[in-house]
């Protein structure tokens, strides 16, 4: 699994039969740092509530397909989670995956954003 | 099976339900002679692997949804082993 950001949606009216009533975003690859990595995919909306500008991550090849209602699609890449806060660990290395390294260890673990 | 490092976490609530109760934690790939390979994976912890520890990780589903007891969903990526040591040329020590 690798941590993305969504910066589209996809809108496809002619489509293969089992991916009727499907969100399909565009997601940016992401570093664990939050830097962009590699082509932009589109990616199938496991979660049905991901959104423009989302920290989220997906996964890839046929888990993808996994994470939807009917298992047996074609879908290469699902979003299957949103990322409230991406952190790095006290002694884990540069620790540079959050965003906010000074914090890293003090922040309290419960999402961020209201409402999700 | 990969050689990684742990260096984060994931904080998610809205997520699949495979997820639900399991730690998501960042690791950087790592070469067998303890060098940042470049690149990571979010991966499902099933050791109670920590901050800094060398782990091993399987990046495939099937053998993923196996160790977890998850017959169906999204699961590929899993910490299934903490690295004591790496021996041999490979890892400079031959």
């Amino acid at each position: 699994m690798q941590l993305a950001r969504v910066i589209g949606t996809v809108v496809a009216t002619m489509k293969a039969p089992n991916m009727e009533g499907m969100r399909l975003l565009i997601v940016q690859p992401l570093t664990r740092r939050l830097e962009p990595v590699g082509q932009p995919v589109v990616a199938a909306d496991a979660l049905e509530t991901a959104g423009p500008g989302e920290l989220v991550f997906i996964v890839g090849a046929r888990e993808a397909a996994e994470a939807m209602p009917n298992r047996f699609v074609p879908v290469d890449h699902a979003i299957v989670g949103i990322a409230d806060a991406v952190e790095g660990l006290a002694d884990g290395g540069s620790a540079a995956g959050s965003r906010e390294p000074g914090k890293a260890g003090k922040k309290p673990r419960k999402p961020r954003k209201a409402g999700r | 099976m990969k050689l990684a490092r742990v260096v984060g976490t994931v904080v998610s609530t809205v997520k699949s339900p495979v997820f639900d109760g399991r730690a998501l934690l960042l690791v950087d790939l790592l070469e067998p002679d303890g060098r940042e390979a470049g690149g990571y994976l979010i991966a499902v912890d099933t050791v109670g692997a920590g901050a800094g520890e060398t782990v091993l990780v399987l990046d495939e589903g099937t053998s993923a949804r196996q160790i977890v007891g998850a017959p169906y969903g999204p699961l590929r990526t899993v910490i299934v082993g903490i690295v004591d040591a790496v021996e041999g040329p490979a890892a400079g020590s031959g």
